[in-house]
């Protein structure tokens, strides 16, 4: 049971003295996806006593939670309710925080078909690089009122500023769920996959990995076994430990060694390189071991409408396309003048560019 | 309407404009000659958009039929400082598109090719004068379809979806249009052009294609979408249920969506709406009753018989006056003819109406319905309620007389309070028409100074000359207090020190 503790007044503190001092600041949550990109330059900033339930009513289907609330104890609370949060954030180390969640942005395995974790953010408080905090969003489904600073923040590496509250939409568990394995080869899932995908099954999950294919279908009880008659193939039991596994990487698949991720178009074939593939999100995510150089499989990727990021290794940024990274840095500034936030941790700042700028 | 507002007052025929001497040459030696328009007569259609009583004659509006030509028109703005107002179908609710008296109105409607449609990748890829209703004209073929459907879908384009964020019936399943764009196209004020995501479901990098989803043409001019396409549903149906409470219907809002079911669209429509719609298309609604809910729920066909099964047994623990569930696509269709022609039923009602969009927690609901209610008495004008009630998305239309002294501006104070109230709840003062220069006042009491700050600081990050789109969207600290109503937060910060501009 995590603590309910508001945490905010030390947390505003400590950015007004970082700021006033000239100091970056590294954030840092449960410590759980340290290992996705480079290190952040800075003393640590510790969110993790920041946490506890704000608000939940289940019949708003919206859940606010401080940013340290531990991931585990959200998805307990929310089952106690028969609900969930839909973009089922991994948790690597079975940690995680909402906060690391939103500021790394991944979703799980039904993002396709459930949205991203970016589509669920509603609202935000957050302090900001000029030691102000500020609301931005809020609690209801539907809202236009400013600019949507609150998705922004999503997958925003905590560079723009300091999570300390989100509101996100939460959705009802599947009244059923049933997950049908299939032997089959690469190109032929891949091929069924994207036919199932232009039908209105109820489909919420695809993997395929080593010859052999799991599709979960969600839905009413009928509705789904309606659609497991449809799309055949065997029914597979304690099906959520396998569909956990792959969201937080535990699957055999990633075992040591070098893991890409390659989001493609779904329907796009494969890039003609030497190396093994597990495909998920109905061929949007795939996941690529190889020795291959990293710039030959770039290109590949490239070629095909995707993009690449080196996933379980400490290294330098991505890439950025340059005409995005001036704005990149103009949004970093108008939320951060100072860079104290994760200083290096999603590009490098002003006055260190030189070395992360690639032409497209 | 015309208004107290001073955004929202057309200007005297005394507000000469003396213009940008050379720039209308330099449009005119970038486009084709009928792509400028400089004629009175002939910019005349372009003065408004759906916010029919913010008028302004634009400078001078260009119509360019290229994406080549739109580089063009930025360029030449932005050389000579010369603001610039991206408009699309000027459907808009909200004065999103008012033209600037000195300015250029660059209307993108004649981009409108379809470029692509993928049906393995379910996306199409679209130009941004294309029609909102087009796109799934051109994808039915594939039995694909664009899931967001604001009202105006048969006349809206994509291109003013994006800036607006719009939303629609189904957005409670669907979602808006920033869960719908894949991609997109644009060129900023400083001759940048970004690609942001694609046919991929993510990019790396900061979000920018959240970020210009609902950004009002405040950031860059979009000239390409890439969306993504669903599968046609095989099967709907709609359920009506009638209550002799606002508070019976409420709750059973509440109801449907704490037992796991996630209806396609949940609307609400009141005595008043009811009785309108009735009179105008007779789509046998129940006249006596003080509410009633429409429920539409699709999927696979054992799917939706089964959910339909457990609404109508929801429903009849309730204590629902009617309950009715359409057997067939027809009468599904007229079902929703009432509600689909609830505005315009409405609008027979009275000389003129003021259609509000807040959104609040669903759970306030009935509560709010009943202040909207005191605030009718008060201000002595009538209010038809027809609304997003899945979403808590509320669409008061106050009926007034703009004829008749005063009332324009009671409908106008009284819209203000529906607002306050919003946002006093827990909710905002807009869900889906944009800020626009109607929401102006409205923001200052939703956010506080800092966030107007960040606000502004973010939209400089893209156009620090502040040319596109000036005075819309956030509101000048100035403004908010001149008007007395800045937000603040825990009643700690006030703003001594700000610059008043």
């Amino acid at each position: 049971m995590a603590r309910d503790r508001d945490d905010s007044e030390r947390l505003l503190a400590a950015v007004a003295m970082a700021v006033a001092h000239d100091k970056p600041l590294a954030i840092c949550g449960r410590g759980s996806k340290t290992f996705l990109g480079p290190p952040a330059i800075g003393d640590m900033l510790a969110i993790g006593d920041h946490s506890g339930v704000v608000d939940y009513r289940h019949d708003e289907l919206v859940l606010t939670a401080r940013a340290g609330t531990p991931l585990v104890e959200l998805r307990r609370i929310l089952a106690a309710h028969q609900q969930m949060m839909a973009f089922d954030p991994p948790t690597f180390a079975g940690d995680g925080s909402l906060g690391g969640a939103i500021a790394t942005g991944l979703s799980g395995p039904g993002r396709p078909w459930y949205g991203a974790l970016r589509d669920a953010v509603l609202g935000i408080e957050l302090i900001n690089g000029r030691a102000e905090r500020l609301k931005f969003g809020g609690q209801v489904m539907k809202n236009v009122a400013g600019y949507d600073v609150s998705r922004l923040m999503a997958g925003a590496f905590g560079t723009l500023g300091v999570l300390l509250e989100i509101s996100v939409k939460v959705m009802p568990r599947p009244q059923f769920e049933s997950t049908r394995v299939f032997a089959i080869d690469r190109d032929t899932a891949h091929a069924n996959v994207v036919a199932w995908a232009r039908t209105p099954l109820p489909l919420s999950a695809t993997c395929h990995a080593d010859g052999v294919l799991h599709v979960r279908l969600s839905g009413t009880e009928k509705g789904v076994r309606a659609a497991a008659t449809t799309i055949g193939g065997d029914e597979l039991s304690h099906a959520g430990e396998f569909w956990d596994a792959l969201r937080d990487q535990t699957h055999p698949f990633f075992g040591a060694g070098r893991c890409y991720r390659v989001a493609l178009p779904p329907a796009a074939k494969y890039p003609p390189l030497d190396g093994a593939w597990l495909t998920e999100w109905g061929g949007a995510q795939r996941w690529f071991r190889s020795n291959a150089a990293r710039e030959q499989i770039d290109v590949a990727v490239r070629k095909l409408g995707g993009h690449t990021t080196e996933f379980r290794r400490p290294t330098v940024p991505q890439p950025f396309d340059k005409g995005a990274l001036k704005y990149y840095r103009r949004l970093k500034d108008a939320f951060d003048p100072k860079a104290i936030f994760n200083r290096g941790r999603l590009f490098q700042e002003i006055g260190q560019e030189a070395t992360d700028e690639v032409t497209r | 309407m015309s208004s107290a507002n001073p955004d929202m007052r057309s200007p005297s025929p005394n507000d000469v404009v003396s213009g940008h001497p050379g720039v209308v040459k330099l449009l005119q030696t970038a486009l084709p000659a009928r792509c400028v328009i400089t004629d009175p007569l002939a910019k005349k259609p372009f003065e408004t958009d759906g916010l029919t009583a913010v008028k302004q004659v634009p400078w001078v509006v260009v119509l360019p039929e290229t994406v080549e030509q739109v580089r063009a028109v930025l360029r030449i703005c932005r050389d000579n400082r010369v603001p610039l107002v991206a408009r699309g179908a000027g459907t808009g609710l909200s004065g999103g598109a008012r033209p600037a008296a000195d300015g250029v109105l660059l209307g993108l409607s004649k981009l409108s090719r379809i470029l692509e449609i993928d049906p393995d990748n379910r996306i199409a890829r679209v130009e941004p004068g294309v029609r909102n209703l087009a796109i799934s004209e051109a994808a039915a073929q594939y039995g694909l379809y664009y899931a967001p459907d604001p009202s105006s879908q048969i006349a809206c384009s994509i291109g003013g979806n994006v800036a607006e964020n719009s939303g629609g019936v189904h957005c409670l399943k669907y979602g808006l249009t920033v869960h719908n764009v894949l991609g997109l196209k644009l060129v900023t004020i400083e001759g940048d052009e970004l690609t942001l995501g694609g046919e991929t479901l993510d990019s790396p990098g900061y979000d920018l294609l959240a970020l210009f989803n609902g950004s009002e043409g405040m950031l860059g001019i979009v000239t390409e979408i890439t969306v993504r396409l669903l599968p046609i549903p095989s099967t709907k149906r709609l359920v009506l249920v009638a209550f002799d409470t606002l508070d019976g219907a409420a709750d059973a809002v509440g109801k449907i969506i704490a037992s796991g079911i996630v209806p396609a669209g949940l609307e609400m429509m009141d005595k008043r709406a009811i009785a309108a719609a009735e009179a105008f298309v007779g789509a046998g609604y129940p006249t006596d009753a003080a509410a009633i809910l429409l429920c539409e729920l699709d999927g696979t066909h054992d799917e939706v018989e089964e959910q339909c099964a457990q609404v109508l047994r929801l429903m009849r623990a309730l204590s629902a006056t009617e309950i009715r569930a359409s057997r067939d696509d027809a009468e599904r269709e007229r079902m929703w003819l009432g509600r689909k022609a609830a505005f315009p039923a409405v609008g027979r009602l009275a000389p003129d109406y003021y259609c509000m969009d807040g959104t609040i927690p669903r759970a306030r609901l009935g509560e709010v319905l009943r202040a909207i209610e005191k605030l009718s008495e008060q201000f002595g004008l009538a209010v038809a309620n027809v609304f997003h009630a899945g979403d808590g998305n509320l669409h008061p239309l106050i009926l007034y007389d703009a004829n008749a002294p005063g009332e324009l501006h009671k409908a106008e104070q009284m819209g203000g309070e529906i607002l306050a109230l919003c946002v006093a709840v827990g909710g905002t003062v807009t869900g889906e028409h944009g800020v626009g220069v109607e929401k102006l006042d409205a923001m200052c009491g939703q956010f506080a100074a800092p966030e107007l700050e960040q606000f502004h600081k973010l939209k400089a990050a893209f156009d620090p000359a502040g040319l596109l789109n000036p005075g819309k969207a956030v509101p000048t600290l100035a403004r908010c207090a001149e008007i007395g109503g800045m937000h603040v937060h825990g009643g700690k910060i006030s703003f001594p020190d700000i610059e008043r501009f």
